[in-house]
């Protein structure tokens, strides 16, 4: 395997809120992040070479439902195009695998999910194995406190951490305590209601342009220097819940600890798991985790991973940090875990 | 610059109804028969991508997560690509540029479906119950290619038979009508007029893989590689008026951009044979023209003639193609490694005598989805 992959960064970002409803479709919040990347970076429609979606199906109860989502993509003339039914970052993942090709300079990328048109908790039970765990409807949420009470169990940490993770989405001004938040009923016990990401609607998209080509472009270039993503077995029994050494091995494969880490932000959708997801991460004290809130302050479901990647670039961007981590995952307890190492130019 | 790719392994299940078997024994089957072709074991895989139609065709939602396991992907990344009916050839060029890029030296490539879980044409309709299904979205289109192109109305009847024909000759095909004859076809019943139910492709079970690998891995491996010459991809809107469904502009451009990066000038003479996905019979000379491999109104003529006949000049579907068996997800897939096995010479009964160079495609949604690969016995084949 190649070890110096071409300098690829990604120019301009958008996010839309995470709407608890958004009344409109799928696609109209897809054409919101496009119009917005056109314009921030003055690149015409046609300028942008590959483009990939990542969103699912499942959500809208509808076989196909991603391909109306080409109308908010923009796709006349014909575009080389494809879609992943995965989140937006397993979009970016092969959007950045296709400028490493040289013959591809710019990409669109983007996620985009509707939970609010079904019962999210209902529909992700179907991601379990189908003839063994699927029948007994074991959703996701009963599946992360199944995590969490693993994690309590083995001593990793305690349901205070699982506050301190929860206290971290809240705005600074709430003022809520964590002593406050233990105060709160469980709601899938050892959850608290405070401890689950609330499925949103919303979509995030960027734009990725290889070499040079990215400075030429206004705004800040953030490099994407690193990516990979693994998986675990399916199989809860053959886990170790308190740990993830798929995350472990994204990050060493994505290149995380060849430099400081001064940002990180983690698909944390169940506040247990940031504690995991630390450690697997190597992420020490130096490291600020979620500035954004994470997706405990919002989560559009299929673009919260890459929503983790916007947070990042902006706030390199920004100036606020000169290299970070963005972390996705996939599946129950966090079956699978991708990662994206960024640094700004200076 | 993107490296070379070559398939060096190829697997298939047969495309009956499986009931005997579960989701992952569908897939591991296709997987383990590719890496035993290509001379690997799950261990020497880098990557995992795997590509099938709608999670709501069998109930499995993300199946990447429950399938990890049976496909050797722990530990590993896997991709999972949905590109409507496009989907196999998309996930098969995801794969390429894995490879491609560098960054992978062997990646496993896997398509399937499983239509005896599901019920493919509730889902195909959108999730409706009383659905027009696919045949509902082609039939007009293809009415309107008849009236076009002034083609005879025995052209569908005669794309039918070749290709159950063709599939006699193919032990893993579903569909296996040993007398089949244009009369059986016209008299079978109608559809969607004018698609008889002998014009469309069956509900099939099946998985379909492919080791794709790096040019050293390729040339140190016990089996001849197939070598990807290019490959295309086009997408548009589903609808609009002044799009034109029955010879889409994404497909002509897909084809163009395909033989431009292969140094193709002239595709019908310069290749070989075609693996093209036709799930109704029409689609054959549909996509002869709406692929530049014949101009306006001359694909049937083509058909007509026999060339696309097995033992004609340009032989398409001598698998017996998606009208002999279609695990929808894993029916893009199939043509593209149909192709490879063409000209690696190991397609057994339906071998195309010195086939060197070969084109697999698939095209998906309201015929808007566009994939292609060409591929070859030559790493750099010179087309003259």
């Amino acid at each position: 395997m190649s070890t110096n992959p071409r300098p690829v960064a990604v120019v301009a970002t958008s996010l839309t809120p995470a709407y608890t409803a958004f009344e409109g479709p799928e696609a109209a919040l897809v054409m919101t992040c496009v119009n917005e990347l056109l314009e921030s970076t003055g690149l015409r429609r046609e300028e942008l070479e590959f483009t990939i979606a990542g969103s699912c199906d499942y959500l809208g109860g509808t076989p196909f439902s991603f391909v109306m989502n080409l109308e908010g993509v923009g796709a006349w003339p014909p575009v080389y195009e494809s879609h992943v039914e995965m989140d937006g970052a397993w979009a970016l993942s092969e959007a950045w695998l296709r400028l490493q090709c040289g013959d591809v300079d710019t990409a669109l990328v983007v996620g985009s999910g509707r939970a609010s048109s079904g019962r999210p908790r209902e529909v992700f039970a179907l991601q379990t194995d189908p003839y063994t765990m699927a029948p007994l409807g074991a959703d996701p949420v009963s599946l992360a406190g199944l995590q969490a009470r693993a994690l309590l169990d083995s001593g990793k940490a305690t349901e205070a951490d699982f506050a301190a993770a929860a206290a971290r989405a809240l705005p600074a001004t709430s003022g809520v305590s964590i002593e406050e938040l233990l105060k709160a009923d469980y709601w899938c016990d050892p959850l608290r209601a405070h401890d689950v990401a609330a499925p949103a609607d919303g979509a995030a998209a960027l734009i990725l342009v290889a070499g040079d080509r990215a400075r030429e472009l206004p705004g800040e270039p953030v490099w994407l220097t690193g990516m990979d993503h693994r998986i675990e077995s399916h199989h809860l029994g053959l886990r170790d819940l308190t740990d993830s050494p798929s995350a472990r091995l994204a990050a060493k494969g994505a290149g995380a600890h060849d430099g400081p880490v001064d940002i990180a932000e983690l698909m944390v959708v169940h506040s247990p798991e940031e504690t995991i997801l630390r450690t697997a991460l190597g992420l020490g004290g130096e490291t600020v985790i979620n500035p954004s809130g994470g997706p405990l302050a919002g989560n559009p479901v299929m673009a919260t991973g890459l929503a983790r990647v916007v947070e990042v670039v902006r706030r390199i961007a920004a100036g606020e940090a000169r290299r970070g981590l963005a972390h996705a995952s996939s599946g129950p307890c966090l079956q699978q875990n991708l990662v994206a190492v960024l640094e700004g130019e200076h | 610059m993107a490296r070379p790719c070559a398939v060096v392994g190829i697997g298939q299940t047969d495309y009956r109804r499986r009931l005997e078997v579960s989701l992952e024994g569908l897939v591991r089957w296709a997987a383990l028969e590719a890496l035993e072709d290509a001379g690997l074991t799950f261990a020497d895989i880098d990557a995992v991508v795997i590509g099938k139609a709608p999670d709501l065709l069998e109930g499995v939602m993300m199946p990447e997560l429950s399938l990890a396991d049976a496909l050797g992907a722990v530990g590993k990344p896997i991709h999972r690509v949905h590109t409507a009916g496009s989907v196999g050839a998309a996930t098969a060029i995801s794969g390429v540029t894995m490879v491609e890029s560098g960054r992978y030296d062997r990646v496993l490539v896997v398509c399937y479906e499983k239509q005896s879980e599901g019920n493919a044409t509730w889902a195909l309709s959108g999730g409706k119950s009383g659905g027009q299904g696919a045949g509902g979205t082609f039939a007009p289109w293809i009415r309107s290619y008849i009236r076009r192109s002034g083609a005879p109305e025995h052209i569908g009847w005669q794309v039918a038979v070749k290709d159950r024909r063709n599939a006699l000759r193919n032990p893993h095909a579903h569909l296996r009508i040993p007398d089949i004859s244009v009369e059986k076809v016209k008299e079978s019943p109608m559809l969607w007029e004018p698609l008889h139910f002998l014009e469309s492709c069956p509900s099939s079970d099946g998985a379909a893989a492919v080791v794709l690998a790096s040019e050293d891995v390729a040339r140190k491996g016990p089996a001849k590689p197939a070598w990807v010459v290019a490959h295309a991809k086009r997408s548009e809107y589903a609808s609009f008026p002044g799009r034109d469904p029955v010879r889409p502009r994404a497909g002509v451009e897909c084809a163009e951009a395909l033989y431009r990066k292969a140094g193709v000038t002239d595709p019908l003479r310069q290749i070989d044979c075609a693996e093209l996905y036709v799930p109704f019979s029409w689609y054959e000379p549909m996509w002869l023209e709406g692929h530049l491999l014949a101009a306006p109104g001359e694909g049937w003529k083509l058909t007509d003639s026999g060339a696309t006949e097995l033992g004609g000049s340009f032989p398409v579907n001598p698998s017996g193609g998606v009208l002999s068996s279609n695990p929808i997800g894993a029916s893009g897939l199939v043509r593209c490694l149909e192709a490879a096995r063409q000209v690696r010479g190991t397609a057994g009964e339906h071998q195309v005598e010195g086939a060197k160079v070969a084109l697999g495609h698939a095209y998906g949604g309201a015929a808007q989805y566009f994939a292609m690969w060409l591929v070859s016995s030559e790493l750099q084949p010179a087309f003259a």
